[in-house]
């Protein structure tokens, strides 16, 4: 269902922070060569995936995303090295 | 069977992500008979248990639950070390069994490859099939094997389905090793060469999912996002986050306080009887009023400490600790704490024994460690005896604006000023001893799940355990000095007391020598040498002997005043016997000792003081050193001298006292 509200063509990248909720995006790259980096790459979150904003907590901060079929919580400044393309 | 036994003692190891199912399928393998403990010099839990591998007995070895083996945080430095044979005491395991959620596949499986990478042959246990097949998908497990190149083996760890199985495929594996086809060619096009390896995996990964997985798309919207809806609301996840708090501390409050007194009444016995029985005698008095008594005042709170790691585990297992963790991290963070610190620190306005143990799930040390420190300021149980005291001799009957129970209004500045302080001193933490740059939060938001009611108390009983048996020794070592304290010298009148006929005399005189021998004991010579100290608060020398009495716990404040002032030991702080004692009491100088401003400032000690004896125990056994429980014990008197000081000298400045 949600896969099939993918739009096809628009070619804007963006951070994550920015996907709208709902809306699936490709990961194109995720910037940075520290730990944090490498653990996002490692629960799976590298160039090619899809992911999509799922919610954000009450507060604003941290968002949660759903990427290879689980939900993964992150705050906005690591979802911010993030680069998507919906 | 002696033959197999002597052969070569095989070592299974079990590895998995966080969630997976592991404790269960540990648990369902080894039966009870698992043997926990830390590894040596750090925090990290060790489970070990015989597992019945096709007539001979394999050790298998539980692993901390991890995402990677990176060896970025203690648990998987511990984990790569126990998998290469590099920790000391294990011997090199044989077999690593992959615990691995088929709903959640492909990060499940990244661990896996890197195992292979290990030259560890793996055996795959997938759980949570059953969920995954409900959901409409299905999975070709032959075909996951064949593209894995190792075996898979369908598990239900809760109903010990496949178990048979994947202790042949475990016994055949033994002596292979694995292949990792996908290292052979690494992709070039990645922008660090350093991430070139994650990618490989994942692309083999992928590629294996691709051929033995339908998704069926469909059903999609799973229950547990549903439920999440809710949970975690802006509005309603907040109103039901305090629901479940408050649910949680009535019945905290409600369902220990009988066993509880059942506990009080029990040691007391016990104690009384083992004086009976035994030639009266020091030996007598080190048993019951020593160890008797000082053990049983920690075991009395046991039954809230166990009913509150009940509730811990039960948040853990059902998945909603993450969410816990997840809706309150903005706030947490603000004072440079970790959304995970949120339910340890709650846990610790019942008992700051639990909420120091469950910060383990806190990845970074700093982070875990400012959590600690702070967890004693919250107003716990063990205070309100000595609010309720100080409250019913002073403020009862009193408003405040004409409306409001004085006492109500006193009870929660008390709460408040406990967090208020902790707040300050996590930030001034954070930003100089414990200073560090945020490690990330990155946390898994697992599905919702019924929570196994074995696992759960299994989970409880461990726990209970762990305190007992870690904080025992200490404990008993401080009830030991601390009675020791209170007992020698012995005055000369207490050799009548001893006496056959002592048993006859009049309880009044029983108290009137219990009174005299504790103010000519060393403890009393404390008090009076403590006193210049602790005048500028307010306080003579037989609050002194309170004060250093109840280091053993708070709420034994309460008996020593009791026989301080001639009314017995058994008296509880509503005891109008007690009331007025306090209120009667008089210094040396013949003026009263007591004043409402003196309560109060008593009340404030209280709140910023570390007086328990058993969380400094927890503190040395989850930070590995005496420093941190020593530190912890210094800043907080010193806190508390301060908070007392600026009460009762604000007090008198302002004309009150
Ligand atoms: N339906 C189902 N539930 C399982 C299975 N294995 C474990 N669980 C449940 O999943 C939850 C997490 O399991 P646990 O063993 O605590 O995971 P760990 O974090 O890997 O140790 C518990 O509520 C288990 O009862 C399984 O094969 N099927």
């Amino acid at each position: 269902m949600e896969t099939s509200t993918r739009a096809v063509g628009s070619s804007g990248t963006m951070t994550l922070t920015h996907l709208p909720i709902g809306k699936v995006g490709r990961v194109t790259s995720v910037r940075g060569s520290g730990r944090v980096t490498r653990r996002l790459l490692e629960m799976g979150v590298i160039p090619g995936v899809t992911v999509q904003v799922v919610k954000m907590a009450p507060f604003g901060d941290p968002i949660e995303v759903r990427v290879r079929g689980y939900n993964l919580a992150m705050r906005r400044s690591e979802a911010d090295a993030i680069e998507v393309v919906i | 069977m002696a033959s197999s036994a002597r052969k070569k003692q095989i070592t299974i190891a079990l590895a998995g992500n966080p969630n997976a199912g592991k404790t269960t399928l540990f648990n369902s393998l080894t039966g009870l008979r698992q043997k926990v403990a830390n590894y040596p010099g750090v925090t990290v839990e060790r489970k070990e248990g015989p597992w019945q591998l096709n007539g001979s007995s394999a050790d298998l070895i539980d692993l901390p639950g991890l995402y990677s083996l990176e060896a970025t945080s203690l648990d998987e430095q511990i984990a790569s070390q126990v998998i290469t044979g590099e920790q000391a005491g294990i011997p090199k395991p044989d077999v690593v069994v992959a615990v691995v959620d088929a709903t959640n596949l492909e990060r499940n499986l990244y661990l896996v490859t890197q195992l292979f990478e290990f030259g560890i042959p793996v055996v795959v246990a997938l759980t949570m099939i059953n969920i995954f097949e409900k959901q409409g998908h299905t999975i070709d497990v032959e075909m996951l094997s064949a593209m894995l190149k190792t075996p898979v083996v369908r598990v239900n760890a809760r109903s010990g389905r496949g178990r048979k199985e994947l202790a042949e495929k475990v016994h055949d594996l033994i002596g292979t090793t694995p292949e990792t086809p996908y290292l052979e060619e690494l992709p070039a096009d990645v922008e660090d060469p350093r991430h070139a390896k994650i990618f490989a995996r994942y692309q083999f990964i992928s590629n294996a999912v691709q051929e033995s997985v339908w998704h069926n798309d469909a059903k999609s919207h799973r229950l547990s996002d549903k439920i999440d809806k809710v949970l975690t609301h802006k509005v309603f996840g907040l109103a039901i986050l305090v629901l479940i708090l408050l649910l949680v501390f009535q019945t905290i409050f409600s369902w220990a306080s009988l066993p509880m007194d059942l506990l009080e009444k029990g040691f007391g016995a016990i104690g009384d009887a083992v004086k009976a029985s035994m030639p009266p005698g020091i030996l007598a008095d080190l048993l019951s009023d020593g160890i008797i008594a000082g053990v049983g005042g920690v075991v009395v709170f046991l039954p809230q400490i166990l009913l509150l790691f009940l509730f811990i585990s039960l948040l853990e297992d059902s998945g909603y600790m993450a969410r816990a963790a997840f809706l309150m991290d903005k706030l947490m963070s603000r004072v440079g704490l970790h959304g995970k610190a949120f339910l340890p620190l709650i846990s610790s306005f019942a008992c700051a024994i639990p909420g120091i143990m469950a910060t383990r799930t806190i990845e970074s040390r700093r982070d875990r460690f400012a959590t600690i420190l702070i967890a004693p300021f919250m107003s716990c149980s063990a205070r309100l005896p000595v609010y309720t005291l100080m409250i019913a001799t002073f403020f009862a009957g009193r408003t405040v604006f004409g409306f409001l129970s004085m006492g109500a209004v006193l009870m929660l500045a008390m709460y408040a000023l406990g967090i208020l302080v902790a707040v300050a001193v996590a930030a001034i933490l954070k930003r100089t001893l414990l200073k560090a740059p945020p490690p990330p939060f990155l946390m898994e938001l697992p599905p919702y799940r019924l929570p196994n009611l074995r696992t759960v108390l299994q989970n409880m009983l461990t726990r209970a355990w762990l305190f007992l048996k870690r904080a025992g020794t200490v404990i008993l070592a401080i009830s030991i000095i601390l009675w020791a304290l209170m007992y020698f010298p012995r005055g000369s009148q207490q050799t009548a007391v001893s006496d056959q006929q002592a048993a006859a005399e009049q309880p009044t005189n029983d108290n009137q020598a219990a009174s005299e021998q504790l103010k000519n004991s060393f403890a009393g010579k404390l008090g009076h040498l403590i006193e210049p100290a602790i005048r500028p608060l307010g306080f003579d020398w037989k609050i002194g002997i309170a004060l250093i009495s109840s280091f053993a716990a708070r709420e034994v404040l309460v008996s020593t005043l009791s026989i301080i002032y001639n009314v017995g030991k058994d008296e509880d702080a509503q005891s109008q016997t007690l009331v007025q004692a306090v209120k009667d009491a008089k210094t040396d100088d013949g003026r009263p000792a007591w004043t409402p401003l003196t309560a109060l400032t008593l009340m404030v000690f209280f709140v910023l003081a570390m007086q328990c004896m058993s969380t400094i125990a927890v503190v040395r056994r989850e930070t590995n050193s005496w420093r941190w429980p020593i530190f912890m014990l210094s800043y907080m008197t010193a806190i508390a001298y301060i908070g007392a000081f600026i009460t009762y000298q604000g007090g008198k400045a302002l004309g009150f006292g």
